[in-house]
């Protein structure tokens, strides 16, 4: 690491003191420090839903924070809008890239810029000689659609470079990147750093931010509990700094497993638009009792397999089983009806009406079963009375079943979700990121309840990017990597760090981990 | 309570707004916008204004239900100008062309024309959801293809006969009338208002209790959870474009069934217009687009009174105009404003109820 030979001046370059940031009924960040001196790549650490996105939408200007200050440079600023992070030299690339596709590498750079160079040749002249830094060897005219992930995330760096960025905030970065595209990535940032410029590095994976990183600031809670030298520390007690000793553990005891096949999914295929296989002949079984867990990198073909199972994408082959039913004509709903549960990876935009109250979104997914619908109409009634239950059973704190869906924490909405869908005896309940985002307490509560549901007999089908919530819960792992299955992972053998190299496809060494296909 | 409050307060401010805007463009006009106003309201009681503000008030309430249907799933149908007339023409052309028994002849005729409206909307639903043409544009081309087709259908050599100066065609027979109320000098009332407040009726108890009302609010509200809870797609936006034709099929047969019995050249247009302006006014509820409809109704009549002292008709349709743009724009405020406020409630409650957890 280069460090010692990056540039250190006495102003840090970033300094937040004592950030609060309150949101309806939760907490976002609460008495947040963090202190980013000049030249260093500082990782800010901390598992999915501690808070790390509000904090830099704090410092990114995107939202004003209750209480605290910001410094840059040692000067306090106030940041209005992204427009004044900006111009203090903030810069930041998002997870999701914001890039235009049919627009050429150049138009996308200066989009919303144009007054700082112009928008020909001079602009051009500055992109070329700002592309340099980031490793981008590509002409600014050719379309952003032509450019592999790596690429466009430099496009993305190269937009706030050219906005005169000196700290680049970097989101997720490696979250949508193949381990070499992170290879290079990280070689453009140390380049980066060498030249004076730097980083905020926001990562929940311990491995790569202890790979790049000069410190590291751990956040849980909301509040930030310590900040460590990567390279005194061990990744163990990152971890531990990241979810706390309290952290329940998601470790189910006693095999319920039974070798009655509930989901049978067999030769399964999806194909893009444009031909590639999203999903590739992929083969599953969950019995009943059991739990399968998918491991992967997020975008390898999970979210596909789950909308695939559900009816709402359209397999191109394959077939899809719930016991003796054969779905794979069916629809959504009629998937729903013969006996599966879906929690969503996405609870806005997948599993709630947020307007409506919570008694309405009872009936989302239910609108041709008792207790919500008595043929053509609804049972209104009924729904009530089984969303006070739902309410009672799974402690959705809140005041009452009127009040809209937006108005609960993220905690309480899940509840609600896994009651609804644990609802009405669902043999297969399938659930993306059952945990994600939510507090501890909701977590233990959900854990808990697809423990329960599990030991009468359900089977359940879990994807999750946390690793330890996988090997707690499921009886089987899979692996899930370019929209394949490629290997088998025996839960009470695996470690975190096997499951980690092997869905990236970097092969494994441990026993507990059998490619697909050896036996 | 707080959500009568969120329903009312915003179409209360943007009359209240307009009305000041209006006030302000009289004054600038050089006029006295007290004694337009006033020359307004006295115009109600009249000869037959307030009769007609009624019966207007029907029609424009079953155009708004029309549209407010697609509003329900995001569905802009703006071509409830051309299914109407389309319905009309051809309600007409049957209605004058069979001979049966009284009652089962209007029901026809108003069957026919909820057909006709559904099936010229049935084109556009049927490009959105095999090719993903955008409803909107489909449905202005089909409102100008449906001026055509009307105009070539009462041609003489097609279906049309010249009377007078008039071209219309052939009148229906009395079996196929639906008589009306007559209130004396006040004029006579349209016997299908009452289909009007039917339809409301009906279109509230699909909307709350029925399992097809549940399916259009969830895709209206969120496509994509809709679309994880089982809601069809693409079934949706058929159905609710279909019947959303055939509610818009019945605009004109108040008029055509009560008083003119024949579709001609003087067949009122823009009512498909004036039902989006009515049904966002409404906020697509029941209620509120009776409401929408009888302020419409009453400005387009009691506007007439305006010449009389000396100022433009037109600021009507200025009122109008600026009560749309200003419901709009309450709406969105209040609308935020509620939910802001709701998340500070449950957390106050939670707060309180649960110390420090």
């Amino acid at each position: 690491m280069s460090s010692s030979t990056s540039v250190r001046t006495d102003a840090p370059a970033v300094v937040l003191t004592g950030i609060t940031k309150r949101f309806p009924g939760v907490v976002a960040n609460s008495d947040v420090h963090l202190t980013v001196r000049t030249g260093e790549v500082h990782a800010l650490c901390g598992e999915n839903g501690a808070g790390k996105s509000t904090l830099m939408k704090i410092l990114y200007g995107m939202q004003p924070p209750d209480e605290g200050t910001i410094e840059v440079n040692g000067e306090q600023v106030r940041f209005k809008t992204p427009a004044d992070a900006i111009k203090a030299g903030i810069g930041m690339v998002h997870q999701h890239f914001m890039l235009a596709d049919n627009l050429t590498v150049q138009e996308n750079v200066v989009l919303g810029a144009e007054a700082l160079h112009g928008i020909g040749a001079k602009a051009r002249r500055k992109i070329q000689e700002l592309a340099g830094q980031t490793g981008l060897n590509v002409d600014p005219g050719v379309l952003v659609e032509q450019l592999g992930v790596a690429d466009r995330q430099r496009v993305e760096i190269l937009k706030v470079l050219f906005r005169g960025a000196k700290v680049i905030i970097l989101d997720e970065p490696t979250a949508v990147l193949v381990p070499q595209e992170v290879d290079e990535l990280f070689a453009t940032v140390r380049g980066m750093q060498e030249q004076g410029f730097t980083f905020l590095f926001i990562s929940h994976k311990l491995d790569e931010v202890r790979a790049i990183a000069d410190s590291v600031t751990v956040i849980r809670r909301g509040t930030t509990v310590g900040t460590a030298d990567p390279k005194t520390v061990s990744s163990r007690q990152l971890a531990e700094m990241m979810v706390g000793s309290e952290l329940p553990s998601p470790e189910t005891r006693t095999s319920t497993v039974t070798d009655i096949p509930v989901l049978t999914v067999s030769g399964l295929v999806l194909s893009a638009p444009d031909g590639r296989a999203l999903l590739d002949s992929i083969d599953l079984v969950v019995h009943s009792g059991e739990v399968v867990g998918i491991a992967g990198v997020e975008g390898n073909g999970q979210t596909e397999l789950v909308e695939t199972v559900m009816g709402m994408r359209k397999a191109s082959a394959g077939t899809v089983t719930l016991g003796d039913d054969d779905l794979s004509k069916l629809g959504t709903l009629a998937r729903r009806e013969a006996g599966i549960g879906y929690i969503a990876e996405d609870r806005h935009r997948h599993g709630l009406l947020l307007t409506q109250p919570l008694w309405f979104n009872r009936i989302l997914g239910y609108q041709t079963r008792k207790p919500t619908a008595k043929g053509a109409w609804l049972d209104r009634e009924g729904a009530k009375r089984d969303t006070e239950r739902i309410v009672e059973e799974f402690d959705v704190r809140t005041p009452g079943i009127d009040v809209p869906a937006a108005a609960l924490s993220g905690g309480n909405q899940q509840k609600l979700v896994v009651g609804r869908e644990l609802a009405g005896d669902p043999k297969l309940l399938i659930a993306s990121h059952p945990t994600r985002g939510v507090d501890v307490g909701a977590q233990a509560l959900i854990w808990d309840e697809i423990k329960n549901a599990r030991a009468r007999g359900l089977a359940v089908l879990l994807i999750s990017a946390d690793l330890d919530e996988l090997i707690g819960l499921s009886d089987t792992i899979k692996v899930m990597l370019r929209g394949r299955l490629v290997a088998d992972a025996d839960p009470s053998t695996v470690t975190p760090e096997d499951l980690g190299s092997a869905m990236t496809g970097a092969g494994s060494t441990s026993a507990a981990v059998h490619e697909e296909g050896e036996n | 309570m707080g959500k009568l409050r969120g329903n009312l307060l915003p179409p209360a401010l943007a009359i209240v707004f307009s009305a000041l805007l209006c006030g302000l463009a009289l004054v600038l006009s050089g006029a006295n916008p007290l004694k337009a106003f006033g020359a307004m309201v006295n115009q109600v009681g009249e000869g037959s204004t307030a009769v007609d503000i009624i019966n207007s008030t029907g029609i424009y309430y079953i155009a708004a239900l029309a549209v407010a249907i697609g509003f329900q799933m995001n569905l802009f149908n703006i071509g409830v100008e051309g299914q109407y007339r389309i319905a009309a023409v051809v309600a007409a052309i049957f209605g004058g062309s069979v001979a049966l028994p009284p009652g089962i002849h209007s029901l026809a005729i108003i069957i026919v024309a909820a057909v006709a409206g559904a099936a010229w909307a049935a084109i556009p639903a049927i490009l959105k959801v095999t090719r993903g043409v955008n409803e909107v544009i489909s449905t202005i081309m089909m409102n100008g293809i449906a001026l055509g087709v009307a105009a070539y259908l009462i041609r003489r050599d097609v279906f049309g006969e010249l009377r007078g100066n008039n071209i219309r065609t052939p009148e229906i027979a009395e079996s196929g009338w639906v008589p009306g109320i007559p209130l004396g000098d006040n004029g006579t009332l349209f016997g299908l208002v009452f289909l009007a407040i039917a339809l409301g009726v009906g279109y509230w108890v699909m909307m709350n209790r029925t399992r097809f009302g549940f399916e259009l609010r969830a895709s209206g509200e969120s496509a994509t959870a809709a679309a994880a809870g089982g809601v069809n797609a693409k079934k949706m936006i058929l159905v609710s474009m279909l019947l959303s034709g055939a509610i818009a099929g019945l605009v004109s047969m108040p008029e055509i069934l009560g008083r003119d019995h024949t579709y001609n050249l003087n067949f009122p247009g823009g009512i498909g217009f004036s039902g989006i302006a009515i049904a966002l006014l409404g906020r697509n509820h029941p209620a509120g687009i009776a409401f929408g409809a009888l302020l419409w109704a009453f400005l387009d009549k009691s506007g007439l009174a305006l010449d009389n002292v000396g100022v433009p008709r037109e600021i009507v349709t200025i009122m109008q105009g600026t009560i749309v743009l200003s419901v709009v724009v309450a709406y969105e405020v209040v609308r935020r404003f509620e939910l802001a406020s709701e998340q500070r409630r449950v957390g106050r409650e939670l707060a309180s109820a649960g110390g420090a957890a």
